[in-house]
């Protein structure tokens, strides 16, 4: 087998929490992600999706290096990351670029768009300063900015024309993978739909992999190939994107689809709904076993059948028994004691 | 099926002034609310969704707003010429409102209680231990866990769908009959989505209050509203029964809002349909139509005149010179 592009194995990510005093130990830790692990094909883009605190995005900062990693592996062709110094990640930044939810709070607001996109091939010495201003025209020409605008200020500019800039700033290095964070959850229907429709083209005229963190589910159902959800801090499953959409398997995933709301009042007043009870609970104090269970109608309706290992074992993300086995095996993984060895059960509405 | 309107909103017109002139912010809405229905108000940032009811209530930063012209009559009277110490009576009794981030609407130096409490105290002169009897009760209608604890909790000890909850066992304190609720879970995770909304239905049906459901989220206003007025530019330019207008929408904006939604059915491989080009400056608006700039429907004389909102059936209206070659899905081509 060859070295996937993208390997993230085991990722965990805890923050301490309530340091008693300026030096003093931290009272507990939060463990934001907790055992995360995925593989990445060149162009290939995956959604992680989640509510907020499932560490969705802590796991894509932890990819880019944003903050270290606690423990476990990314390795970027075959290349350790979580080990490198400063120096030592320079050739990677290239390679690994990231798009913010907030287009403005991440554009310096004293920069021109010319100095923006330029500054990060200033840095990495790539082209000469003359060339760097027609590279600069054609990255704006690429996301659909009008290169006459070259001089002007973020503020200038719309939300949609910033997330713009911020997808171009990114293309500016050639990189082979963008990290999106919530890269349209901040805009309007109307200029979200560009948006998602410019990243779907780059990615297909540039071949670039994406790792797409929304908790839009049906955003992900537009520009990824493969999707993984996140609970409290963990995958709980991870399939290709028809596989999860048209039949999820993890109780948890099968009642984030039910909760969306669908523009189309006819199918919203026919749908059976589940409707999940209770907040999502401390990630500084999990349930114990399958942290889902506490909410899970899963759990609820078959909790004699199921006995102790929900709220006992933590269910590990495997494959999952493959719904149809003679048109071939779906790509799937799932972590529930009670949907990876049945066929496509569904919880009861 | 004409009802006796509850709320009739005539001609509502907001102006701001800024540093880049004056802004329009509400230009002219008008429109009837019916006993226990629930009208979606649906727009985009700056359509003037928010700056609508915020009018309606007397909450207009003024300045730089002021209310231009309009009326709005309620059981009588008129809310937008009611001397303020009168509308302070009827806001937050007979009308209410809920806001998208209850973080920031609630007082976090106080307990829940005392927030539920004082809205009792101050409309009804009830004394405080009916208050708190009241309020428990309340805390228990919207579903939150052990109530009488929850009274002596502050803001900060709850989470954002407990805090919700609180901010509509506030408004409903009084019974009042229409509610106002400004993107009441677009803050929110989805799941904690569907609970709020489930509990907003629920507690329409049990108290038949009207609600105007003000949000950019076509899926919420599908699933709660019986009516969708669409707003853009400060304007209405589409309204109607929200069946009805999701299976055709008449106007181009609403139709190109529709398409642009991503959605759970359908072939995701296809690329999103989107409306071309960003909302207009409010500051620098033309003479005519505001969306003719990014409509593909639109031909010479769009630029001309405002099209004004009209009825195109019995129950629905738009405001667009070219509704014919719309609905035949005829575009212009430049």
């Amino acid at each position: 087998m060859s070295t996937p592009f993208l390997e993230v194995r085991d990722l965990c990510k805890v923050f301490p929490v309530g340091r008693a005093g300026l030096l003093g130990k931290p009272r507990a830790e939060l463990r934001a992600v907790d055992g995360v692990s995925f593989t990445l094909e060149r162009g290939e883009s995956l959604g992680i999706v989640g509510e907020s605190g499932c560490g969705k995005s802590t796991t894509a900062r932890a990819i880019v290096g944003l903050h270290p990693a606690t423990s476990g592996s990314i390795k970027l062709d075959g290349v350790e990351l979580t080990t490198l110094d400063r120096r030592g990640w320079l050739p990677y930044r290239r390679k690994l670029q990231m798009i913010f939810q907030d287009p403005y709070g991440s554009l310096d607001p004293r920069q021109t768009v010319g100095s923006i996109l330029a500054e990060p091939l200033a840095i990495h010495g790539l082209l000469k300063p003359r060339d760097r201003k027609l590279r600069t025209l054609a990255l704006l020409d690429a996301v659909g900015l009008n290169p006459r605008h070259i001089h002007r200020y973020p503020h200038e500019f719309s939300g949609g024309q910033r997330q713009r800039i911020g997808i171009a700033r990114a293309l500016a290095l050639e990189p082979e993978l963008i990290v999106c964070d919530e890269p349209v959850s901040a805009l309007d229907v109307s200029i979200q739909a560009q948006i998602l429709n410019l990243l779907r083209d780059l990615q297909e005229r540039f071949g670039i992999a994406f790792l797409f963190i929304a908790h839009d589910l049906a955003v992900v159902r537009h520009v990824c190939h493969r999707v993984a959800v996140m609970y409290l801090g963990r995958m709980v499953e991870l399939a290709s994107r028809d596989a999860l959409f048209e039949t999820p398997r993890h109780p948890y995933t099968q009642a984030l689809l039910s909760a969306i709301p669908l523009a189309d009042p006819v199918a919203e007043a026919e749908r059976r709904r589940v409707v999940l009870k209770g907040d999502v609970p401390s990630p500084l104090d999990p349930p114990s076993g399958c942290a889902f269970h506490p909410r899970c109608p899963a759990y609820a309706a078959h909790r004699d059948e199921l006995g102790e290992r929900c709220t006992r074992d933590l269910p590990a993300l495997g494959p999952a028994a493959s719904e149809n086995p003679v048109s071939g095996q779906q790509l799937r993984e799932v972590a529930c004691h009670w949907a990876a060895d049945v066929h496509a059960r569904r919880v009861a509405p | 099926m004409k009802k006796e309107a509850l709320l009739s909103v005539r001609d509502l017109t907001v102006v701001f002034d800024t540093h880049h002139g004056t802004v329009r912010a509400v230009d002219g809405v008008s429109f009837d609310l019916a006993a226990g229905e629930t009208l979606g108000l649906v727009g985009e940032s700056g359509s003037g969704k928010t700056v609508s009811s915020l009018a309606l209530m007397g909450l207009v930063p003024s300045p730089p707003g002021t209310v231009e012209r309009g009326s709005a009559l309620f059981e009588g009277r008129d809310l937008l010429a009611l001397p303020a110490r009168e509308l302070r009576r009827v806001r937050g009794a007979k009308i209410a409102m809920i806001f998208q981030d209850p973080m920031t609407s609630l007082n976090p130096l106080l307990t829940v209680g005392r927030q539920l409490t004082e809205v009792l105290e101050v409309h009804l002169g009830t004394n405080r231990r009916e208050a708190r009897r009241v309020a428990a009760a309340r805390l228990g209608g919207v579903g939150i866990p052990s109530p009488d604890e929850r009274l002596d909790a502050y803001p900060h000890e709850l989470s954002g769908g407990m805090r919700q909850r609180v901010m509509i066992a506030m408004a409903l304190m009084c019974g009042p009959s229409v509610l106002f609720a400004d993107e009441p879970t677009t803050a929110l995770d989805v799941t904690i989505q569907a609970q709020i909304l489930d509990l907003l239905r629920g507690l329409q049906e049990k108290e038949g209050m009207s609600i105007v459901m003000i949000t950019h989220d076509l899926g919420v206003v599908a699933g709660m509203a019986d009516r969708v007025h669409v707003m853009y530019a400060g304007r209405l330019v589409e309204a109607g029964p929200t069946r009805e207008l999701f299976a055709q929408p008449a106007h181009p904006y609403t139709r190109g809002l529709l398409a642009s939604v991503p959605r759970l059915a359908g072939d995701p491989n296809e690329a999103l349909y989107a409306i071309p080009g960003q909302p207009p400056d409010l500051a620098r608006l033309d003479a005519g139509c505001a969306y003719a700039p990014r409509c593909a429907f639109a031909v010479d004389g769009c630029g001309a005149a405002v099209p004004p909102l009209e009825r195109t059936t019995e129950a629905r209206l738009a405001a667009c010179f070219e509704l014919a070659r719309v609905a035949r899905g005829e575009e212009s081509h430049a």
